[in-house]
């Protein structure tokens, strides 16, 4: 069965984001004044061969852990849905 | 001789300038293809600057599983040498090689400029030809060269002296914690560093500071320097 994956990557909390600070300065140079705490991640979606839902969410967090994301830096979120 | 493998990644840029500076410095250099399964027969691998894979995702982490990856792995693992520099220094932090990893530059912008860096620790292949202490001069030329790693990291690094090269005080182009510039992993057989010193090796062309980190890989002892132990059975392969 194919299920469609999305996948969240954010910079972890506590680093610096100096893309989400430069477009919250941005945001308040447009006068968009009460913007702020901006980050800035990546989201990617695949579409993926699985037996079954609880199979399709192992091999996309194995695909986060090896490659999609860097656990040094970075966070992710899973969504995983048969389509 | 020493054998110096310059691994190609597609995107590599700065691989003419290492295998002319290994060349100066007296080895012999040969290209190794990121698709090749070995480095045939070489002593040190090389992982040269540049933009493999365009950058795409996050900077090396796409190269970091090439297939001549498995031979650098296995070098180091081996107590070979292996040497990263900018692009190669974040190719070896993806793959594992040496711990942290190298984010956006803290003020957005990429810097190419010479920058004073200081020789911290000369106990490595890729600064025993140095003086401890040394403030030398090398160019930059990274968007992604912030050196970031959790807590308990840094304080092994420092602790251990594995801080191998540190940007001199007020210097710090992109926001690294510490002011690293390149760093070593435990046995300091792998080394990895955000400046370039084959940019800097011709006193014609204005700057010849990073000629001696090339030295020093001639200087590293032979008994610390195990030669690609796989590369005949690799060869062999259909």
């Amino acid at each position: 069965m194919k299920y469609q994956v999305r996948v969240r990557v954010m910079p972890r909390g506590g680093l610096l984001d100096p893309q989400g600070q430069a477009v919250e300065h941005a945001l308040g140079a447009l006068g968009f004044a009460g913007a702020d705490e901006v980050r800035i991640g990546r989201a990617i979606e695949l579409a993926l061969d699985a037996g079954s839902s609880d199979e399709a969410e192992k091999l996309a967090r194995a695909m986060c852990d090896r490659l999609l994301a860097n656990p040094v830096t970075e966070d992710y979120e899973l969504a995983v849905e048969g389509r | 001789m020493l054998r110096v493998a310059v691994v190609r990644f597609p995107g590599s840029n700065c691989d003419e300038d290492a295998y002319r500076a290994v060349q100066l410095a007296g080895a012999e250099a040969h290209y190794v293809w990121h698709r090749d399964p070995s480095l045939d027969g070489a002593d040190v691998a090389l992982l040269p600057g540049g933009f493999s894979y365009g950058d795409y995702l996050r900077a090396g982490a796409i190269a970091r599983f090439s297939p001549v990856m498995a031979a650098v792995q296995k070098h180091a693992d081996a107590g070979g040498v292996v040497i990263g520099i900018c692009n190669g220094f974040q190719i070896l932090c993806e793959a594992h090689l040496l711990p942290g990893a190298l984010m956006r530059n803290d003020r957005l912008t990429f810097v190419s400029r010479p920058v004073a860096c200081i020789v911290e620790q000369t106990d490595t292949p890729l600064t025993c030809a140095l003086r401890q202490g040394a403030r030398v001069s090398l160019p930059v030329a990274h968007g992604d060269g912030r050196y970031v790693a959790d807590p308990a990291t840094l304080a092994e690094l420092e602790s251990e002296g594995r801080v191998v090269l540190r940007y001199a005080g007020g210097a710090n182009p992109n926001g690294s914690l510490n002011d690293i510039a390149g760093i070593s992993n435990a046995a300091r057989n792998v080394v990895g560093i955000m400046p370039h010193p084959e940019r800097a090796i011709e006193r014609l062309l204005g700057n010849s500071d990073g000629a001696d980190f090339f030295t020093s890989i001639m200087r590293w002892p032979a008994e610390r320097m195990p030669a690609d132990a796989l590369a005949t059975s690799d060869q062999t392969r259909p």
